[in-house]
């Protein structure tokens, strides 16, 4: 199925085949995938870590009690049943339906002191985790495709979202600057700087190295109160000779020297810039710095002296990241001080290359956080809170001298286990990410999961939200990037506001997870890399062929011969000894080597060529296709493998094999110009969305936007489990139909399964003037049979509550008129007082008859069944009434359950059918929407010779300007394929070829162009052009006229201000607003005014007594002159008259002046 | 052909237009000198000229040839075929069951589309205003299908079919139910759906649709369920004309190839080479694909004549095709016939006024 087209016997070329291992790409890793995976490593690798780091509760009463966390697990969903109390597996499905969260339990193992004695517990519940659906934690994960049906759950569904409370909930990918990487830039003074942020799992921080105006070298940090000048740093970490410093920034270069000069000077020379810094020894600059620096807050504890706390500053908050180590208790600065050198160095590279600076928008200097990263630094937060609230907990405990029973941290545990759970499931549901500790305060972090349409939710899931400010007014960040190239999607992205900002993952981009780098250290020392230890500042610069080492951001150490060390470093990759998703690239600008190993880098897939050769050919193909083979395989034979953003800068990727250069022997000096990769397929720089875009690469490039956006909102097949979802609004087509063009993308997401819209005919001509400006001309007898029908389903969920006076809801049943016939109201009901299903419902109607006790107030006390006296509870009727425009609905399914909560909740799905109308909206997949704007009979439908009549008539003034060529070739492709009775390709940089298509047509007697001699069917004769005709691939989108028409003459008013409501839901009135009102003054249409601004919204009569002024005379007396005369009514607007009243409350008094009219 | 015959009597197909696609029959529009410029019309001349050729007839579909008419004429036949042949077709739908996934409106609009084989000329409309089914305006059908797990089975089948029984609902569930003079009148041609192998919905085991299915009479311009016609539809005779000889092998290969299969006959001419000549332009699908070929540019003319009407009418099995034309005439002649009493009323007022 997935290699549809072809059979295995088929011959296999490999130029054309490559893009075969896709499927088996997209199986392994890709697209949803990275999610899952980063949610795995969570639950697998990094929740233990982070329960390592606080393992130990110890107590300020016992010193001898310690409880030790041994290890830490996460469970499958499971539940307990209330009533049966017996415990069973929990589906995605019945989360969805019952209200409860897809979570699974957090178990822990402990030891604790107990008296002398250790004791050991496994198997402690502390939270229960959200579990994200398909990960290695999810029931689904490794079943068959029947299985997870009967799960109730749609084999095609992607997974990576999570269930809280019924609602399905998406992390997005979150975008920000790569951490512990070195970035120069312009500040907004003009200097040059050097920025990192550092970050640890301990400690977040942000360390500049700034160029003043006046030339010096400056550190800038947040634990500084000032910016400090370099040198007093780089002295108080020990380096105290000018030379020393001087050769640490700039090695023996003489252009360096120059441009650092200033700096030395400052710091030894005195006086120069005003600042009075003397310092030239460590301890001088360590006392300087004391000074300088602020103290975090901190509790218990005695206070540390001064200088300690600056030299605790430079060893863990000052570049964060870099490991300090220690000679015989004393910290060793060197690495630290050589980063710094290091960051100087590359702001003076910046000023000697006239301004230079690093690009932030480079794609390989972001990084992307994926749901396991962001839960596990919510986790953290949470579990160390806890584990404090925990030992506190237990200082309550054994506090307590006489104790009834023994001190049990089992029942405390359990006892607080609530308290990550909510965090955990507050944070998913709301979105925000609030992490004290690192001063995280995110939100809109999740959103919920658009299930409008299969792509929609697709959409979602590789959707990469930007840190990014929206209201900014800068165009670098939202422009696309050449590095994003294979990565990010170049169509897939809103318009408006969040344009750029917003993006998606590209087909076969994949986002890396951390991996340990200790390895990774010794490898690149047994490589032949120089330890910094054992290196001085000269070293570091030493010839052109020094380079420096750096791994995640780290210095290593320096290598001498760094073409060597890559050739090495990536063979070793290659032959599988070093994880396939580590990168390596060489920097000659910087002469740094750079090996990343850290999580949330985008990489992707391409083959590796060798010799000019590629290393997949027909046989690895074949292997793939007979599933020999898997993705991995080739990966572990080093036949394919990926690159990140930073290391396709090394590369040199050929796009087919045709482009493949042949391997030129170039000295190790010069950089390579032979060929080193082969991308797998071209068409993969598109995402998932813009992969359903017939032809893109023929339309003008805003279309094929314009067109993601639509997309998901195509009314479609959502789900393989679509009709048992009782979702809050679901929209359905009835006939769906998977289109005649097809791409290779939609074959691998499964849009051919679940798709949405329908393959129309279509003529492109001028038809009766109702199709300007993009208007549809449709077929009612297309209509009449079926096109376009969709459904849409609408829930009403009803609680069925229990009170704290133990009264509760109850459900009645239908009321009767004197005739003993139910009212109309109560037409839909069933015995049981809830709609029957199947049984049409009209606005007004009652679909659950729910009643609830008047008082239910815990006061009132009334104890059903509990003796003294029966007392009859008053109930009142709140019932569930439907509203909703048009001329019917149906009840579609009622569901009546309970949530974990125990509560009782009636949820009813109300469906309603409808056929496309006037205004009803509709989209080609080329960004051509339109509105249809008439219904044309079947018999007036121009008809082509062979009887055929259009579905649709669109008007070919929507071409000329929109450049949608790829339309055009979809029309002639879908043409060509009906005739022929095969479906086409309309992939991205491929497909079918029009003039194989126009022969296509020529064979089966149809014009080469598409175009075909037509007859009116109005009056009967021959058409004088040739129409463009043929299917087209449309999609219905879900905005219908029903769901907006509105209008009203008399109608519901606010009680405030007693003017009319606003919006369609409170039936209001259209607005006249400043700008109409504008146009009626420029008219001098002054009654009109008057009617539309008084007599229609708010008139009011005032009594105004004409000798106060004051208001509110009543009957005409004057309560403030007391008299009964000159009572004046003066027509106002209401909201005029209340301005009088608020004002006077206000003790200003307003005085109305009535003259004569 | 002269230039103004040629204009008068064909529409002629360019390589980027149709030009003279409109009728200029009427008197005075021509004057050739020769006498033949009457073009007022006569009935005698009509009679005389006016033809129907019948090419093919089988159960479901008629082509015929209808000569010397007016496109509007044409027209007015394709249209009323379409839309204004009364038929049956289920309009009411009474679920007493439907526990299928299919909803209730879905199958409803499912089976409206089925045709039902039914004279609709032995029934009433359904009156609106007294809704009320008398065995006239109404004929009931009833469908009850149930599925179950089939016991005989064999155990290791996959295919549905097998492993259920009543699976697939299909148009063959659908039984008539006689009201009234009904089961008299359709003794010979018992009322049921055209084809039994319609298929309606599938079940699953212990899912059941049972409904009564009510029969109204319509039209097609209301919904096309009441359409007696797949399609009909019509296209003028094409007319291929060899300016020039078109000789040797290679170039009446090409030539030939231009056209569908059949369209052009190569001959040997007298000088004993192969010369293509048109064997039969009725075939031809007016691709125009010879105007795309410079070399026969100046020696090829594709025309249509204009009132040579070929039709094809696809029949939905209601009726037979040709019965289909027989009451589009008949729909045609009530029409003018109330076309003419308006006229004469209006004229009649005219004179009043």
């Amino acid at each position: 199925m997935r290699y549809h087209g072809k059979k295995l016997s088929d011959p296999i070329n490999t130029a054309d085949d490559k893009w075969r291992l896709l499927p088996a790409f997209l199986q392994t890793r890709g697209l949803i995938k990275q999610h899952i995976d980063s949610f795995n490593y969570f639950c697998e690798v990094d929740i233990k870590n982070i329960m390592r780091a606080s393992r130990e509760v110890r107590s300020d009463v016992d010193p001898t009690f310690f409880l030790r966390f041994r290890d830490i697990r996460v469970q499958k969903p499971a539940v307990t049943d209330h009533h049966t109390a017996v415990g069973y597996e929990l589906t995605p499905h019945e989360c969805r339906l019952r209200d409860v969260t897809y979570a699974g339990s957090i178990f822990v193992d402990i030891e604790y002191v107990r008296g002398k004695t250790l004791v050991r517990q496994s198997n402690i519940e502390i939270a229960r985790m959200p579990i994200m659906l398909k990960s290695s934690r999810c029931i689904l994960t490794g079943k068959a495709p029947a299985e997870v049906a009967a799960a109730g759950e749609c084999p095609l569904d992607p997974g990576g979202y999570f269930i809280i409370r019924g609602t399905e909930k998406v992390i997005l990918i979150q975008e920000q600057l790569s951490k512990n990487r070195i970035i120069v830039e312009t500040d907004r003074v003009g200097c040059i700087t050097a920025n990192v942020t550092s970050s640890t799992h301990e400690k977040k921080s942000k360390t500049y190295v700034a160029i003043t105006k006046t030339g010096r070298a400056v550190v800038r940090h947040n634990s500084f109160q000032t910016e400090v000048p370099l040198p007093v740093v780089l002295k108080a970490m020990g380096i105290e000779s000018d030379r020393g410093i001087a050769e640490l920034v700039c090695g023996y270069n003489k252009d360096y020297l120059d441009l650092f000069a200033p700096t030395l000077e400052g710091a030894a020379g005195g006086n120069t810039s005003g600042d009075g810094v003397m310092v030239r020894t460590q301890q001088e600059a360590l006392e300087w710095l004391s000074g300088r620096i602020r103290i975090p807050m901190r509790f218990g504890g005695p206070p540390k002296d001064r200088i300690e706390e600056v030299k605790d500053l430079l060893a863990t908050t000052l570049l964060a990241h870099i490991p300090i180590e220690m000679h015989h208790g004393v910290p060793s600065y060197q690495a630290k001080a050589v980063y710094l050198g290091v960051m100087t160095r590359r702001c003076l590279q910046a000023i000697k290359n006239g301004g230079l600076v690093d690009d932030r928008d480079f794609v390989g200097n972001k990084r992307l956080e994926l749901a396991g990263q962001l839960l596990s630094l919510l986790f953290e937060d949470l579990f160390r809170s806890w584990c404090s609230t925990l030992k506190r907990a237990v200082d309550m405990g054994l506090k307590k001298t006489q104790r009834t029973n023994r001190f049990e941290p089992k029942l405390v545990i359990t006892q607080t286990s609530r308290f990550i759970t909510d965090g955990l499931f507050r944070a998913i549901s709301s979105g925000n990410w609030n992490v004290k500790r690192f001063k995280m305060e995110r939100s809109g972090v999740t959103q919920v999961l658009s299930r409008l349409s299969y792509v929609s939710a697709l959409g979602m899931l590789t959707r990469i939200a930007s840190q990014f400010e929206k209201t900014r007014k800068v165009s670098g960040p939202r422009s696309l990037q050449t590095s994003q190239w294979g990565m990010l999607c170049p169509s897939d992205t809103p318009e408006g506001e969040a344009c750029g900002l917003i993006k998606n993952l590209a087909l076969m981009a994949h986002i890396t997870i951390d991996t340990d780098d200790a390895a990774l250290r010794r490898l690149l020392l047994m490589l032949g890399t120089v330890e910094l230890t054992t290196l001085v500042g000269t070293d570091l610069f030493a010839t052109a062929q020094t380079y420096l080492v750096f791994l995640n951001g780290v210095i290593v150490g320096v290598h001498h011969q760094p073409r060597r060390l890559l050739r090495q470093f990536r063979r070793l990759r290659r032959a599988g000894r070093v994880p396939p998703l580590v990168s390596v690239y060489l920097s000659t600008n910087h002469q740094t080597i750079n090996i990343s190993s850290d999580g949330g880098r985008v990489c992707r897939p391409l083959i590796v060529v060798e010799r000019g050769r590629p290393l997949i050919t027909a046989l690895e193909v074949q292997d793939i296709i007979q599933g020999h083979k898997t993705f991995d395989d080739l990966i572990n034979e080093g036949k394919i493998e990926f690159l990140d953003v930073n290391e396709e800068t090394d590369a040199n990727i050929a796009i087919t094999e045709a482009d493949i250069r042949p391997d030129l022997f170039t000295d190790v000096d010069l950089i390579p110009l032979n060929t080193t990769h082969l991308e797998i397929a071209p068409f993969t720089v598109l995402g998932a969305v813009a992969g359903l875009i017939p032809y893109p690469h023929h339309n003008q490039s805003p279309r094929n936007t314009y067109q993601c956006a639509m997309g998901k909102q195509a009314i479609g097949a959502i789900a393989y489990n679509q009709l048992r979802r009782i979702d809050t609004l679901l929209y359905l087509m009835v006939y769906t139909q998977q289109p005649m063009v097809r791409t290779r993308t939609i074959e691998m997401i499964g849009y051919d399964k679940v798709p949405a819209g329908q393959t129309a005919t279509v003529a492109v001509m001028s038809y009766s003037g109702y199709d300007i400006e993009d208007a549809l001309v449709l077929n009612k007898g297309a209509l009449d049979r079926g096109f376009g029908r969709c459904q849409v389903m609408r829930k009403f969920a009803t609680q069925i509550k229990t009170y704290a006076n133990h009264t509760f809801d109850r459900i009645g049943d239908a009321q009767y008129d004197a005739k003993g016939v139910v009212l109309a109201k109560f037409a839909a009901l069933e015995v049981d007082g809830i709609a029957a299903v199947g049984e049409k419902i009209r606005t007004g109607q009652i679909y659950v008859n729910k009643q609830s006790p008047i008082d239910s107030s815990l006061s009132s006390g009334t104890h059903p069944g509990e003796g003294g006296g029966v007392q009859t509870i008053q109930f009142k009727p709140c019932p569930g009434v439907y509203k909703y425009p048009g001329d019917y609905s149906v009840v579609d399914q009622v569901c009546i359950t309970r949530n974990e909560e125990d509560q009782m909740i009636i949820k009813t799905l109300i469906r309603q059918t409808r056929r496309p109308e006037l205004g009803d909206k509709f989209s080609s997949r080329h960004g051509q929407k339109g509105v249809c704007g008439i219904i044309v009979n079947a018999e007036d439908m121009p008809f082509a010779d062979s009887g055929v009549m259009p579905d649709i008539i669109m008007n070919p003034h929507g071409f000329p300007s929109r450049m949608t060529v790829g339309k055009m070739i979809e029309l002639l492709a879908g043409k060509a394929g009906v005739l022929k009775g095969e479906l086409q390709y309309g992939t991205c940089f491929g497909g079918s070829k029009v003039e194989d298509m126009s022969r296509i047509l020529i064979q089966h007697g149809y014009s080469y162009s598409g175009k075909d001699y037509v007859t009116s069917g109005i009056t009967g004769e021959p058409l004088q052009a040739y129409i463009f005709f043929g299917p087209i691939y449309y999609q219905k989108l879900k905005h219908m006229v029903m769901d907006k028409m509105h209008a009203r003459s008399r109608g519901p008013r606010a009680t405030l201000t007693r003017q009319p409501t606003e919006g369609r839901s409170r039936e209001g009135g259209l607005r006249v607003g400043e700008m109409e009102r504008d146009c009626l003054i420029g008219h001098g249409t002054a009654s009109l005014l008057i009617e539309r601004l008084l007599y229609s919204s708010d008139v009011y009569d005032m009594q105004v007594c004409q000798e106060c002024g004051l208001i509110g005379g009543w009957q005409g007396y004057c309560p403030y002159c007391k008299h009964r005369s000159g009572v004046a009514s003066v027509k106002v607007p209401y909201a005029c008259k209340l301005l009088f009243q608020e004002m006077m409350a206000m003790n200003v008094v307003p005085r109305v002046r009535v003259g004569p009219l | 052909m002269s230039p103004t015959e040629l204009k008068r009597s064909r529409v002629q197909l360019h390589a980027d237009h149709v030009s003279n696609v409109s009728s200029m029959d009427f008197p005075g529009t021509v004057t050739t000198g020769d006498g033949d410029d009457d073009l007022s019309w006569s009935l005698d001349r009509f009679k005389q000229s006016f033809d129907i050729n019948i090419t093919s007839l089988d159960p479901m579909t008629l082509t015929f040839d209808m000569i010397n008419v007016d496109a509007s004429i044409a027209n007015a036949f394709r249209r009323i075929m379409i839309s204004e042949i009364p038929t049956l077709a289920i309009e009411r739908v009474y679920v007493a069951e439907n526990t299928g996934v299919m909803q209730d409106e879905v199958l409803a609009h499912r089976l409206g589309l089925i045709p039902i084989r039914a004279d609709a000329r032995l029934f009433e409309y359904f009156d609106p205003a007294s809704q009320t089914a008398t065995d006239l305006n109404t004929v009931v059908l009833n469908i009850d299908a149930r599925c179950e797990r089939n016991p005989a089975a064999p155990d290791d089948t996959v295919d549905p079919y097998q492993k259920y029984t009543h699976f697939a609902v299909t148009s063959a569930d659908m039984t008539w139910v006689p009201q009234g003079f009904q089961a008299e009148a359709f003794a010979v041609n018992p009322i049921e759906p055209v084809t039994r192998d319609i298929l309606i919905t599938k079940l699953r085991p212990g899912q059941a649709v049972k409904c009564e299915l009510h029969c109204q009479k319509g039209i097609g311009k209301s919904h096309a369920k009441w359409s007696p016609v797949a399609t009909a539809s019509y296209r003028l005779l094409p007319e291929i004309t060899l300016l020039q000889p078109i000789v040797g092998a290679a170039e009446t290969e090409a030539f030939r190839k231009c056209f569908p299969e059949g369209v052009i006959g190569v001959a040997k001419n007298a000088d004993g080479e192969p010369e293509a000549y048109v064997k039969n332009p009725r075939l031809d699908t007016m691709s125009r694909e010879v105007l795309r070929h410079p070399q026969f540019a100046d020696k090829v003319r594709l025309t249509r004549v204009r009132n040579h009407f070929l039709y094809t009418v696809e029949s939905t099995g209601i009726y037979d095709p040709h019965v289909i034309v027989a009451q589009a005439a008949d729909v045609l002649i009530e029409k003018c016939k109330a076309m003419r009493k308006a006229l004469v009323e209006v004229t009649q007022l005219g004179v009043e006024v």
